[in-house]
């Protein structure tokens, strides 16, 4: 019976009208100034910072990834080099020997065919000696020969014909 | 502004003395108790006299007249039986303002004022003005409240609500409201600008939030850079999903801006849901079921998406290009129109309904109580009332709870949408 005309919640009223107005239009102005603006700001950095630290963690992560992988070619390339350093070492330790031994080689051949040129020279010259000595020798001789045998007369005629006949032949 | 600083003294005091004034108005019931009450069971409008029926009459229960009158915005906060928490009363008349209390109407059984105040009566917690010139000034004790049928001008039957002064027939007249007088009402000699117990809500519903949200935004700009504590952490995930639920799919890149008032509207209307359930203090007040409240937030959500339009959503739907003159002038055009301002209705419609709808069913399933003890008369009755009462309100408080939440972020989601339609930007996608 007094169902509709009691039913206020559906009559608009100035009083309630004004009031909410009065009162969303400061909470809304105190809510976006001292509350929704500040809270959201902080979120914003809240979350642009995590989204920092991950970033920064990912690089950081990526960083350590290359500096591994430079690690591990320094590494490689100290390995070559030592194995380089070895190889020359060892080559140039060879050709120092080779050399040398050819030097001692050379040294030794040059030794020998001195040796054998002074045993030349020394034959050489003991040749020439005992030739000059046979000659001298042989003149001695042939002088006491020619001394005894042309002691007379007819034996120095009878020589010097026989020269003498030699020569012809010559 | 000086009679505003008066009028919050007064609040503050009538809020402190809350106890005083309900004991003050009982001594005002108990003495003339005994003297009064003969008389107004003889009284002859119990019976339908020349003033109708009282409305203190002994009559059957009727939910649907407690439902409603639950329901309804009152100037006085009833807390439990005759203990009242008082409210400022401000009324504009043709005379001016009258600033006072509802404690100077000295309530009693049903928020009915025991006298009248500078020519204004309290009837089930709500003011109406006496509409007689001699009663216009000081106060007059009210012996009684009668409600009559009478034929109003247009020939439709009204009711009308009598105060009974010294035996005398007092006609009241209820406050300003604008629903043109289709629901009963209409402008009247005199407006209600009183803290309601719907104001008092409200105002006690932002001051909460505000204290809450400013205690979190300390927080986090106390605490940058380190991790969410405490309250932070219950209030800050509302933002983000409002944030990325609801403006930025909504709105679009331009979602910032239009943040504070989605999360206003949210929060207020969530905090006055809530609220509105809580039964004792203050009074399970029916706030966002209130249309008056509903109205101003649709039209605020309204002017701002309107404001807020560009060129491609006024061409959209004044304009439709792509589509045949006469057709755009007969049909699309006023449908658009008409669109433009049923998206608001339906807003304001949706919140008010779906909240006084739950604040009606569990009235109703409490009300079972005293309609199967047949209002006091069967113990058994009432017994049986109590147990089926029980587990239905209890199911539907936690409906409500649901309903709050979904309400407020249905309110929130559509006005982003309504926002987000208005400044779309054009699709350059032709095919």
């Amino acid at each position: 019976m007094l169902f509709l005309a009691d039913f206020n919640v559906l009559k608009p009223e100035p009083g309630l009208l004004v009031w909410t107005l009065i009162i969303f239009g400061i909470f809304w102005f105190l809510m976006s100034r001292f509350a929704f603006k500040p809270i959201g700001a902080a979120l914003k950095q809240r979350e642009t910072d995590i989204q920092n630290a991950l970033d920064e963690a990912k690089k950081a992560r990526e960083e350590m990834a290359n500096l591994q992988a430079e690690n591990e070619k320094l590494l490689q390339q100290a390995r070559e080099e030592r194995t380089q350093m070895l190889k020359e070492a060892k080559e140039a330790a060879e050709e120092y020997r080779t050399e040398k031994k050819a030097q001692a080689d050379q040294e030794y051949r040059r030794k020998v065919e001195s040796a054998l040129m002074d045993i030349e020279n020394q034959k050489q010259a003991a040749i020439v000696a005992l030739q000059n000595q046979a000659g001298q020798l042989a003149v001695e001789i042939a002088e006491k020969v020619l001394r005894k045998e042309l002691a007379d007369k007819a034996a120095q005629e009878a020589y010097a014909k026989n020269l003498a006949e030699t020569i012809k032949l010559n | 502004m000086a009679a505003i600083r008066r009028f919050w003294i007064a609040l503050t005091f009538s809020g402190l003395s809350v106890f005083a004034f309900a004991q003050d108005g009982h001594e005002h019931h108990e003495h003339p108790h005994a003297g009064q009450h003969p008389p107004t069971t003889a009284h002859p409008a119990d019976h339908g006299g020349p003033c109708g029926h009282s409305i203190n009459a002994p009559k059957t229960f009727n939910a649907g007249d407690n439902a409603v009158h639950h329901i309804s915005d009152a100037n006085v906060i009833n807390i439990i039986g005759e203990l009242y928490f008082h409210l400022p009363v401000i009324l504009k008349d043709e005379r001016g303002w009258t600033l006072t209390t509802s404690a100077a109407f000295h309530p009693h059984h049903h928020g009915n004022g025991e006298n009248s105040h500078n020519g204004y009566a309290l009837v089930h917690g709500s003011v109406m003005r006496l509409k007689n010139e001699r009663f216009a000034e000081g106060q007059h004790k009210i012996d009684d409240y009668t409600h009559e049928e009478i034929a109003g001008e247009d020939g439709k039957k009204k009711t009308r609500y009598n105060a009974v002064i010294g035996g005398q027939c007092v006609p009241l007249e209820a406050k300003t409201t604008y629903d043109g007088g289709i629901l009963g009402g209409g402008v009247t000699s005199f407006m209600d600008f009183s803290i309601t117990r719907n104001v008092f809500t409200m105002l006690l519903t932002a001051l909460i939030l505000f204290l809450i949200f400013r205690a979190v935004a300390q927080a986090a700009a106390k605490r940058r850079g380190q991790a969410p504590k405490g309250l932070q952490n219950f209030i800050e995930p509302f933002y983000t999903f409002i944030r990325d639920e609801v403006a930025k799919p909504s709105i679009g890149p331009k979602y910032e801006k239009y943040m504070p008032y989605l999360m206003s509207a949210f929060f207020f209307i969530l905090g006055l849901n809530l609220i509105g359930q809580l039964p004792i203090f203050p009074g399970s007040a029916n706030v966002t079921g209130n249309i008056s409240v509903t109205i101003v937030l649709a039209i605020i959500t309204f002017l701002i998406s309107t404001f807020s339009a560009n060129k491609h959503f006024w061409e959209h739907t004044l304009w439709m290009p792509g589509v045949p003159a006469p057709l755009k002038i007969l049909i699309l055009t006023p449908i658009e129109i008409l669109g433009l301002f049923l998206k608001p209705f339906t807003l304001l419609l949706r919140l008010f309904a779906n909240i006084t709808a739950g604040h009606i069913v569990i009235l109703s399933f409490v009300s079972l109580i005293f309609i199967l003890g047949k209002s006091g008369e069967s113990t058994g009755g009432a017994a049986a009332g109590i147990a089926a009462s029980i587990p239905l309100t209890l199911f539907m408080m936690a409906l409500e709870l649901l309903v709050a939440f979904l309400q407020a972020f249905i309110f929130t989601m559509l006005s982003a949408t309504y926002i987000g339609t208005a400044i779309e930007e054009p699709h350059h996608d032709h095919h």
